[in-house]
């Protein structure tokens, strides 16, 4: 019970939160010059007046402002997204087709990125001055200042050029036939690529968050008491002090599933990946009002139960927090 | 011995000509040829649809009655041969006989009627088959295109891409053609690839359809279109082998890099149809530019040679008029090529009565560019006009709504703008130029909203002239005004290259390059 009225609390903030970012996204969208008249006129090199106007009609852009925020709220209560202008499909089906191949990337960047991140952090952390604390640091500054569209040019450039060991683009090979294991590996080696780079800018945050967690533990009373107990070297580093210094960045992990949506959008248009980022990319461009919300309410979503996650991860690594006093 | 080793020479020479002859008549057949699109179209039926990104597999998936070779005369395709009446008011097509959809059902004149209909009431290009009263259809293999007028521009819109013939028993059920569910997925065609799958943002697969109705074709069993958007992701694919071919390749950094490639062929044939032509548009109504003067002097300050040579870095050709460089209504002897010349733009400009100012300036004005890729030219014009007094401020757009928008609304000075002429001066190259098409709100009409009714007459006399010798001399006419009121300046046409492998044989370098059917491509 002590736990759950927090939960319900939350959750209904939550529900007046993403109601106001339909509401302001739906404004704003509206207020940008032009419609989707214009991108589909430019798709088919030019329209006439009257085609024009009969996308209008048919896409109701002729209604009045508030007409049309009213019909589309009471649309997604229903949890309805509506039809996507540009390919006249339902958007919650685009949405839906797109996300695996957005997980598996993110997913797949953030449990690499945090792993070797954590790892090299924990190592560097007991040896911050040898010197693969520093080359560590180096590269983890390298990997975030470097833009990830750059690093993945490069990337391609180095394997799939000068030595040709991946695919430039895409999730799979189109015409491959074969089984299930035969596909998968296929993907697999698809992902490479777009994985490491992705994971760059992860990873940076993750070593340097974990280094400088753990080397403030370490520096702790707690952790000297064990010590003088005579536990082992590794238990002392794994057991005691690793669990305090990992919540800092397990807080992280958890506002990184924003990344979802925003962190691939690079990475998703330089390697052709067809996933959440590229669709929110060509709905941008083609003004396809109703996919671009779709893709907002989705990432609002997917931020919000994150956070809440976030929040009950952390209370049972650390029992302290939530609870007052 | 001189003399013998000449004939030697030829003997070698010639022989090599006939291996080379005979090695290019007899295309392998088999195999997968892997393409690479930039864009993932809306849907995949042409009915209904323009554009080149529909226009690529839309090709392929559908025919059409006509189709063009490299030399722009047409060829039987789906129509076997063509009659045009006395009076130009009727088009007999034959059609083939053996001609099925790829669900079996044959292809008839019926389904020419319908796909006649659907064009005329959802294609955005409505002067394609605006003539055009009804489709008799006497028998199964004959259908009658009515004309209220002579209508030379039918010829090229019954060509490959803009005419596609779409069965009346699929999309004939009553629900709206734009939004057909069979659009995207189950199509059903008439050309020589059916679909076997479309991802979007991943791929299009076709396969051959070994019911086509025309004997072996086509050669390849499968066409792969991969959508990747990036370009350095494209040349890398090129590159590494990979990728095929890529068509509509407008990047010339990249073009440049592949065409020192040894294994790569980079050709820019095959867009003379598609047409795409860069310019300076004015507004012709409001303000500065308004004055004719003003825009011949802004012609002669603006290099068209340093736009194509750093700019273009010599990829792209220089245009001199509305109709692209490589259409046979082109006139060159009637353009103006506007060579810079810096002291005639100041004496125009001062003839014009606008004296420069004691800081060296005369007026200020705008420009626009409505997609990033222009923006080296936008500013280069910037600082060419500075050196004639002309302060330019430069207005960036968020996107291209927000550019379609000003521009469309007539709320500008100058604008970058890329225009295409699709086929017939008819199709695309009318619209910018007749008073007609001043209409408000709509991205490529008249937005220079320029007048002039001796243009009006000849366009509307070039567009019902069927004599070719004469039809010439109107729009020759035409290109001389125009060039001498510059409603736009012209400066080159964009640098659309094919860059394909050179294990690609016949690749299309006809007049509509990939948006043409690739039967009788085949792979080495």
């Amino acid at each position: 019970m002590k736990i759950l009225l927090p939960i319900a609390q939350r959750c209904l903030y939550a529900a007046l939160l993403l109601v106001a970012v339909i509401v302001l996204n739906f404004s704003m969208l509206h207020l940008a010059p032009g419609d989707v008249a214009d991108t589909i006129s430019q798709s088919m090199g030019g329209a006439d007046a009257e085609t024009m106007e009969r996308i209008r009609q048919d896409y109701g852009l002729d209604q009045p402002f508030l007409t049309q925020l009213g019909s589309y709220v009471a649309k997604v209560l229903t949890f309805d997204l509506g039809y996507s202008f540009f390919y006249n499909q339902p958007v919650t089906t685009l949405i839906f087709e797109r996300l695996p191949a957005t997980l598996l990337l993110v997913i797949t960047a953030q449990l690499l990125a945090l792993v070797i991140g954590v790892l090299l952090g924990v190592f560097s952390a007991r040896n911050p001055n040898g010197i693969i604390s520093h080359f560590v640091t180096l590269i983890a500054l390298f990997g975030y200042a470097a833009p990830v569209f750059w690093t993945g040019i490069l990337l391609l450039i180095a394997f799939s050029l000068h030595i040709p060991l991946f695919p430039v683009a895409g999730m799979a090979t189109a015409t491959l036939e074969g089984g299930f294991l035969v596909k998968a590996l296929d993907v697999l080696w698809h992902l490479v690529l777009p994985v490491v780079t992705l994971s760059t800018i992860f990873f940076a945050l993750y070593s340097r968050l974990c280094r400088a967690a753990m080397m403030e533990v370490l520096g702790s009373d707690y952790v000297r008491t064990a010590k003088a107990k005579g536990l082992t070297d590794r238990q002392v580093v794994m057991k005691h002090a690793l669990k305090n210094a990992l919540s800092p960045v397990v807080t992280l992990a958890g506002l990184q599933f924003s990344a979802v949506v925003s962190g691939a959008v690079l990475v998703e248009t330089v390697f052709g990946w067809p996933g959440l980022g590229s669709l929110a990319l060509q709905s941008i461009i083609a003004r396809d009002t109703p996919t671009i919300l779709g893709i907002l309410f989705f990432s609002a979503l997917v931020v919000i139960v994150g956070n809440l996650l976030t929040d009950l991860v952390l209370r049972m690594i650390d029992p302290r927090v939530g609870s007052k006093g | 011995m001189k003399r013998i080793l000449q004939t030697l020479t030829l003997a070698t020479a010639l022989i090599s000509v006939v291996a080379t002859t005979a090695k290019a008549e007899e295309p392998k057949k088999g195999g997968t040829l892997v393409v690479a699109i930039q864009q993932t179209p809306r849907h995949l039926n042409p009915a209904v649809q323009s554009g080149t990104a529909t226009g690529a597999p839309g090709a392929q998936l559908f025919a059409a009655p006509l189709r063009y070779d490299e030399d722009w005369t047409p060829q039987p395709y789906l129509a076997e041969s063509w009659k045009l009446s006395d009076d130009g008011l009727s088009m007999t097509l034959n059609l083939v006989k053996n001609a099925t959809f790829h669900d079996g059902k044959p292809i008839t004149s019926e389904d020419v009627a319908f796909s006649v209909d659907v064009i005329k009431a959802n294609h955005p290009f409505k002067t394609m088959f605006a003539p055009v009263t009804n489709v008799e259809t006497p028998d199964a293999h004959t259908a009658i295109l009515k004309l209220s007028q002579p209508h030379p521009a039918l010829m090229l819109a019954m060509s490959s891409q803009l005419m596609p013939i779409i069965p009346k028993h699929v999309y004939g059920d009553g629900q709206d053609p734009k939004a057909h569910p069979q659009n995207s997925e189950n199509v059903v065609g008439s050309g020589p690839f059916k679909l076997v799958e479309f991802k979007r943002d991943q791929h299009i697969i076709l396969e051959r359809y070994d019911g086509f109705f025309m004997k072996d074709r086509p050669y390849l069993d499968k066409i792969s279109m991969r959508i990747i958007k990036d370009a350095s992701a494209r040349t890398i694919g090129l590159e590494n082998g990979e990728l095929h071919m890529v068509a509509f390749e407008n990047n010339v950094r990249n073009i440049n890099r592949l065409k020192k490639s040894a294994n790569l062929t980079a050709t820019p044939d095959g867009y003379a149809a598609i047409g795409p032509v860069d310019w300076l548009a004015f507004n012709t109504k409001v303000g500065k530019t308004a004055d004719v003067k003003v825009r011949q002097a802004i012609a002669y300050a603006v290099d068209k040679n340093f736009i194509l040579k750093a700019i273009m870095l010599g990829a792209a050709q220089q245009a001199n008029g509305p109709i692209h460089p490589g259409s046979p209504l082109n006139d060159e002897a009637s353009l103006k090529a506007y060579d810079l010349d810096v002291d005639k733009a100041n004496a125009l400009l001062d003839e014009a009565g606008y004296a420069k100012g004691a800081d060296g300036m005369r007026f200020p004005l705008t420009i626009d560019y409505g997609w990033p890729a222009v923006k080296p030219q936008v500013e280069y014009v910037k600082a060419a006009l500075k050196k004639i007094g002309i302060d330019v401020t430069v207005r960036a757009s968020a996107d291209f709504p927000t550019w379609a928008k000003r521009v469309g609304g007539h709320d500008f000075d100058m604008t970058w703008d890329t225009v295409f002429n699709w086929g017939d001066p008819v199709i695309g190259v009318h619209r910018t130029y007749q008073s007609s098409n001043i209409k408000k709100g709509v991205i490529w009409s008249n937005t220079q909203q320029y007048e002039n009714s001796r243009v009006d007459e000849l366009l509307e006399q070039a567009g019902k002239e069927s004599d070719p010798a004469k039809r010439k001399a109107l729009y020759a006419e035409f290109q001389k005004i125009v060039a001498e009121e510059l409603p736009v300046y012209w400066t080159n046409t964009l640098p659309y290259h094919t860059i394909y492998n050179n294990k690609v044989g016949n690749a299309p370098k006809g007049i509509w390059a990939t948006s043409s059917p690739m039967d009788r491509v085949y792979l080495k």
